[in-house]
């Protein structure tokens, strides 16, 4: 055993290994949450005389975003203003953008001057002060340009955050061969069409009418959003507004759970290989997806090509007109930059540009976000080959304009996405009681919320 | 005098100069940012209201928190199946291997080994893969065959199937060393176990394992923090069914997704300081317990 004796120190080493990995990531303890570095709404106004001289000033900045081929926007930016020159990093995707980001910030240097940061992201960065208020910089004046309801997730407590870049306004795409085996040409109009279908694709065919994902939290916002429910809210300052469990978010929890309970959709994680191949093989005949959903099906499941068919959301009321919102980003500026004349330039211009609008639109198939551009023909009037010719951006569009345009967000919705993992996630995947688990949902958030110093109110 | 003196002292510099390398490395990479951790773990933060000092508060809170502890207590239960199986096949094919019975011993060691020069996040999706419910080739031979589907990846056979990829990744590093250490037992123990009348199980079990007995420690003490430190196979698996892996499913996923989804860093090294503390508990219990038995004998 005295070989043994010697290796102690190693395996002690290892079992703590884990605190040095984290603590490589780790910012500062101690430090202050940082404050007034922001210039209020009613600081003055950037006059044009200074926009002139910062955009004919030589001036680096630095861009994180994960848009593919960003750059060529990015470049028409820079045909536009010769002095600036942008550098653009992709620093990872999603969360891993996120941890990076606020890893900068908490270091106080290293962040970018403008960043990518998604609709329900904007506040959690709003609380931690590191967005600029685009106010002084002349923000308001662009209001008119963009979709309301975009626009609305921008700007509020009395600033704007960031640009709206893209958007997912929520409808319905299925397979119309499927639907037909089952006698079905259209899509349901209300959500009770929606669930004789579900019952008739099942009996006739052996598919599901579409797969309700246990661990997407984003859809089950976009149906609360839908359904007029407005489960968040937060103040800017301490209190946030946290409810699951009123009589609107009652109905969609159990419409869903008759749904899931009936077997009438099937509960399959999504965005996983055996997803993919269900979407491929026809396992579920439809999507409840946004407006990014036709590219991304068509570039998924290529081989269903002209079989797909895109509608409306189901609406609680045959009267109703409304959507939601699943996914979309803007760009914000960031506090640290020493150039926010230049920054705040760069992240409107290539988001109200209409050259580079349409080139998001067309090329990189971000959903647009901007009027001109949700207008413009050579969008509009596309006809998609892959949904047997059918004009779906001018459908998308038009959703685009049915979506609820208020709907704010909790400063925390990295917690409250896995949070809803182990509790409405787990009673969907358990096809059971999913109104018991949005309760089990709201309760975490709340616990968690008073636990980071916020009052909550319902 | 003088000259052995001398000769001494150019020796131990020269052991320094070899061994500085490692220590820069060591002492950048690993002891600053654990010094590092367990000051940030003195610390509580909150989103709203900043940091403050917390003295041992976060430790109180770690060996209490029902999370943290199903972590661990899932871990115990992965200990006390899942290794005694890896360890036990390890075993039976580092004897197999060195009985010379084994026709192809070069690739059957090489086969064995190859799992663990897999990445472990290779390895996971193409477990992850074959494992699927629909489309895996695992469930659809078992549906040709009038079974149904295994369902591997439910919330009830998750830690299940998290084992078998486990096993199947660490097998063949095991084997190595204990058949490593079985090689270099001397052969004459071996011609006066044939001399006493023992045959080749005889042997294996009294002559051979007796002997790999430090080998075999060190294996059980590497599977121990091994298992405890879990991470990449839930991780990656959670993408299949996120809902069978909560976010304290391990105590170092939980430390993972303390820090970068509740934003809560203090905590999180907290939990990561107060893991490796019951790691080296562990280990050393199980070691003095060996060596207790070993010298009674």
């Amino acid at each position: 055993m005295t070989s043994f004796s010697r290796r102690n120190l190693l395996f002690a080493g290892a079992g703590v290994m884990s605190a040095a990995a984290l603590s490589a990531c780790s910012p500062t303890a101690g430090q202050a949450p940082k404050g007034g570095s922001t210039p209020s709404s009613s600081a003055s106004t950037i006059t044009d005389a200074e926009r002139q001289k910062a955009l004919n000033t030589p001036t680096n900045l630095t861009f994180w975003t994960w848009v593919p081929n960003i750059k060529d926007e990015v470049a028409l930016f820079m045909k536009a203003y010769p002095n600036i020159k942008v550098d653009v990093q992709n620093v990872g995707q999603g969360a891993a953008h996120y941890q990076k980001m606020r890893t900068a910030l908490k270091a106080g240097k290293g962040a970018p001057d403008v960043s990518q940061v998604e609709f329900q992201y904007v506040n959690s960065f709003t609380l931690t002060k590191d967005l600029l208020d685009l106010t002084p910089y002349g923000a308001a004046s662009l209001q008119s340009q963009f979709v309301p309801w975009t626009w609305g997730q921008v700007a509020f407590n009395g600033g704007i955050w960031s640009v709206p870049q893209d958007s997912g306004p929520m409808g319905n795409l299925f397979r119309s061969d499927i639907m037909s085996k089952a006698g079905i040409t259209a899509g349901a109009t209300t959500w009770d069409e929606y669930m004789t279908q579900a019952q008739t694709v099942r009996s006739k065919t052996s598919s599901y009418i579409s797969n309700f994902a246990p661990t997407q939290a984003g859809v089950m916002i976009a149906l609360l959003w839908q359904a007029g429910s407005k489960p968040f809210g937060y103040d800017g300052k301490q209190s946030v507004k946290i409810n699951l469990t009123d009589s609107v978010a009652n109905k969609v929890a159990t419409y869903w759970q008759n749904m899931v309970k009936q077997d009438l959709v099937s509960v399959d994680p999504d965005f996983n290989d055996a997803w993919y191949q269900g979407l491929a093989k026809g396992k579920y005949a439809g999507w409840l997806t946004a407006a990014w959903g036709p590219v991304f099906l068509q570039g998924t499941v290529a081989k269903t090509s002209g079989k797909w068919h895109a509608a409306k959301l189901p609406q609680w009321s045959a009267s109703d007109d409304v959507t939601g919102n699943w996914g979309g980003s803007t760009n914000a500026v960031l506090t640290p930059t020493q150039y926010p004349i230049a920054a705040y330039e760069l992240a409107t211009w290539i988001n109200t540009n209409l050259q580079s609008t349409l080139m998001f639109a067309n090329t990189q198939s971000l959903f647009p976000t901007t009027k001109d551009t949700l207008s413009d023909p050579g969008f509009v009037d596309a006809k998609s080959s892959f949904f047997g010719g059918q004009q779906v951006n001018k459908l998308f569009s038009q959703i685009s304009t049915t979506v609820d345009p208020s709907f704010p967000w909790l400063p925390f919705m990295d917690y409250a996405y896995s949070s809803y993992n182990d509790t409405v996630g787990k009673a969907i995947s358990a096809k059971g009681d999913l109104v018991s688990g949005m309760a089990a949902w709201e309760k975490a958030l709340t616990t968690y919320a008073k636990s980071q110093g916020f009052t909550v109110t319902q | 005098m003088t000259a052995s003196h001398q000769a001494s002292r150019r020796q131990a510099r020269a052991g320094l100069f070899f061994t500085l390398p490692f220590m820069v490395v060591f002492t950048v990479m690993l002891l600053i940012p654990l010094i590092y951790a367990a000051y940030v773990s003195l610390y509580q933060s909150t989103l709203v209201g900043g940091v403050h000092f917390s003295g041992l508060a976060n430790y109180v809170q770690a060996f209490t928190d029902p999370l943290f502890l199903s972590g661990l207590a899932r871990m115990a239960l992965f200990l006390v199946i899942q290794v005694p199986i890896m360890l036990g096949l390890a075993l039976f094919i580092a004897l197999a291997l060195d009985s010379g019975r084994v026709k192809g011993a070069k690739a059957v060691r090489l086969l064995t080994f190859m799992p663990y020069a897999v990445p472990g996040v290779v390895a996971t999706l193409m477990w992850g893969y074959l494992y699927g419910d629909d489309f895996g080739p695992i469930a659809q031979v078992t549906r040709a065959i009038g079974l149904g589907s295994p369902h591997l990846l439910s919330n009830g056979n998750m830690l299940g199937s998290i084992m078998n990829v486990v096993t199947w990744e660490f097998v063949g590093y095991n084997m190595v060393i204990m058949y490593a250490a079985l090689r270099a037992i001397p052969t004459e123990l071996y011609e006066a176990a044939a001399i006493d009348g023992a045959g080749a199980i005889r042997t294996a079990l009294s002559i051979k394992v007796p002997n790999i007995r430090s080998a075999i420690m060190l294996t059980v003490i590497f599977s121990i923090i091994g298992t405890f430190q879990l991470f990449n196979e839930p991780s990656l698996m959670r993408n299949l069914n996120p809902t069978a892996i909560d976010n304290a499913y391990t105590p170092n996923f939980y430390a993972y997704n303390l820090a970068f989804v509740n934003q809560d860093v203090n905590y999180a090294a907290a939990i990561a300081f107060a893991l490796g503390l019951f790691i080296a508990i562990i280990s050393y219990i199980v070691q003095l317990s060996t060596s207790r038995r070993g010298a009674t004998r």
